[in-house]
């Protein structure tokens, strides 16, 4: 079975700083990934060199393509990776704000993806709308309400149904539950989980919060100043962590 | 006329305004950035026009300006009389006379000939530009030709108001491949786009000039389910009778009375010195007498 995503030493300096090292991973369909780390730990860095927002100083991300098979993204040309960003790639912000056109209206939302990709039918457009702000909650009789009067579980919402629309492969997720209250987080992650499951969807989630990773990822990475010091099934890494970095962090969880 | 240069600007920039127009004919659609100078009139009055009007005019040119369609509206008259002193041309009103016309708002009605250039003025001439505010951005689509954001936009209209409602600038894709704002003419003008006359689009403060050559295919973009419909108020000219010409409404009265004429004048004033009576026309006359 060749690799969804081959990642192969990656790393970014910023200047003499060291925004992520080392990095070497392989993705399956099929698999979620964590990424956890404290603040600062080269996590989203790591995160904008694979999903083609920033340029890695060194190594190769290795996508199965479609057609070509495996190709590395970084050195591939620009229109074809913004061409991957926006048909087999998805990106969820922490801030749905980034994500999302804040003065367009939910349904526009939605459909830029499909419009980017040449759909030219109004009607077919906004039933595929309407089904997917279903999917992610969000009633039908909202569709032409702009994201401004959403609330930020409801944008954060509609940030994945318009990421999810044109049915990708491997989905970026940064922070994706940041800024919400436990309880809209509880249901962002079980509907995460639900479509993740449901479509089969390939995802590498970064975040600092274990009790995500612990509910959504199959494997885990932990990593601290840059580099991955430990890495390994979700639920091993998690209940016999071997680093002392990932014990602290373990053990830093608040139990209620 | 020693105090000018022919055509009040210098040859060097008139030489920089013919390099980007040359530029622009050769990448229909594409906006070539250029040194737009200070000219004696505010930003939005047509600068950009007159400047690119004032790099093809030669001596023997036969200039005419029409704002909104109209030769007699001030932004038109001042600009003629710019051209009148600063170069010595000949002007004209009529649209068939003209070997250059500059034009804010709409195209003549009369088809243009192949010796004929259209200068338009552009207030923004970039399409995405109330979609997306970087201009890095912006470029950036243009450069991989990413215009699903433009359907994003009628995809709006559509939700809102049940039709595409854009009624102006509508945007059009050249030749296939640019996407570009066909400056703020009626709708209803843009199938006049592909036309025999050279078409040159000038933006002064955003400093842009823009080209669509002769016989180039513009394409109105739109949805399958819901096609580009040109649209004019559904009456005659109550001056000349004409059934096919752009129609401005205007108010009579206190009491709700309103006349539709033809927005171009010269079009109108020729159909009527040719025979043709508009269903006011009559009154109007008895008026005046």
């Amino acid at each position: 079975m060749t690799p969804l995503l081959q990642v192969e030493n990656i790393a970014k300096m910023y200047g003499a700083r060291i925004g992520c090292a080392n990095v070497s991973f392989d993705l399956y369909p099929g698999e979620v990934m964590g990424i956890v780390g404290e603040s600062g730990s080269g996590k989203s860095t790591l995160l904008n060199c694979l999903a083609g927002h920033l340029q890695p100083d060194a190594g190769a991300v290795c996508f199965d393509t479609r057609t070509e098979g495996l190709r590395n993204t970084v050195t591939m040309s620009e229109p074809e990776r913004r061409m991957l960003s926006r048909t087999d790639w998805a990106f969820v912000h922490q801030h749905a704000r980034d994500g999302l056109r804040m003065n367009v209206s939910a349904g526009g939302n939605v459909g830029e993806r499909l419009m980017a990709v040449n759909a030219r039918h109004y009607g077919d457009i906004r039933a595929k709308a309407i089904d997917w702000l279903g999917r992610v909650e969000i009633s039908a009789d909202r569709i032409d309400d702009r994201p401004t009067v959403f609330s930020g579980g409801m944008q954060q919402r509609l940030q994945i149904a318009r990421n999810l629309v044109t049915g990708p492969r491997l989905v970026f997720m940064d922070e994706p539950t940041g800024g919400l209250d436990v309880s809209v987080q509880a249901r962002l992650l079980d509907l995460l989980r639900g479509l993740v499951r449901e479509m089969g969807l390939s995802a590498i989630i970064v975040t600092h919060d274990l009790a995500v990773v612990r509910l959504l990822a199959d494997r885990l990475m932990v990593m601290k100043d840059g580099h991955v010091i430990e890495s390994g099934l979700t639920d091993q890494v998690l209940d016999d962590p071997q680093h002392a970095y990932t014990q602290l962090l373990v053990s830093s969880v608040l139990q209620v | 006329m020693t105090d000018y240069n022919f055509a009040y600007l210098d040859e060097q920039t008139k030489r920089m305004i013919r390099r980007a127009i040359l530029k622009g004919l050769a990448i229909p659609g594409y906006q070539v950035p250029f040194a737009s100078r200070e000219m004696p009139m505010p930003y939005g009055w047509g600068t950009g026009g007159v400047q690119v009007s004032a790099a093809v005019l030669t001596p023997e040119d036969r200039f005419k300006v029409i704002d909104q369609g109209a030769d007699d509206t001030t932004n038109a008259v001042s600009i003629r009389r710019f051209f009148e002193k600063t170069a010595g041309v000949a002007v004209t009103e009529a649209t068939a006379e003209a070997s250059v016309i500059q034009t804010r708002h709409r195209i003549p009605e009369l088809p243009l000939r192949e010796d004929q250039i259209l200068v338009y003025q552009v207030p923004i001439p970039e399409p995405l530009r109330f979609l997306e505010p970087s201009e890095v951005e912006t470029r950036k689509m243009h450069s991989l030709e990413e215009y699903g954001l433009m359907h994003v936009k009628l995809y709006e209209d559509i939700s809102q108001h049940g039709t595409i409602a854009t009624a102006y600038a509508y945007p059009v894709k050249v030749e296939g491949r640019y996407v570009m704002d066909p400056s703020p003419i009626p709708k209803f003008d843009n199938p006049k786009l592909e036309m025999a006359g050279v078409q040159l689009f000038g933006a002064g403060r955003e400093q842009r000039i823009y080209a669509v050559p002769p016989y180039t295919q513009v394409v109105s973009l739109d949805f399958d389910d819901y096609p580009f419909a040109p649209t004019k108020a559904d009456h005659a000219c109550d001056l000349c009778g004409a059934t096919d010409s752009y129609l401005d409404e205007l108010i009579m009265d206190d009491a709700g009375g309103r006349m539709f004429m033809c927005s171009d004048t010269d079009y109108c004033g020729t159909r009527r010195v040719a025979g043709h009576v508009g269903a006011q026309a009559a009154a109007l006359a008895e008026d005046a007498a």
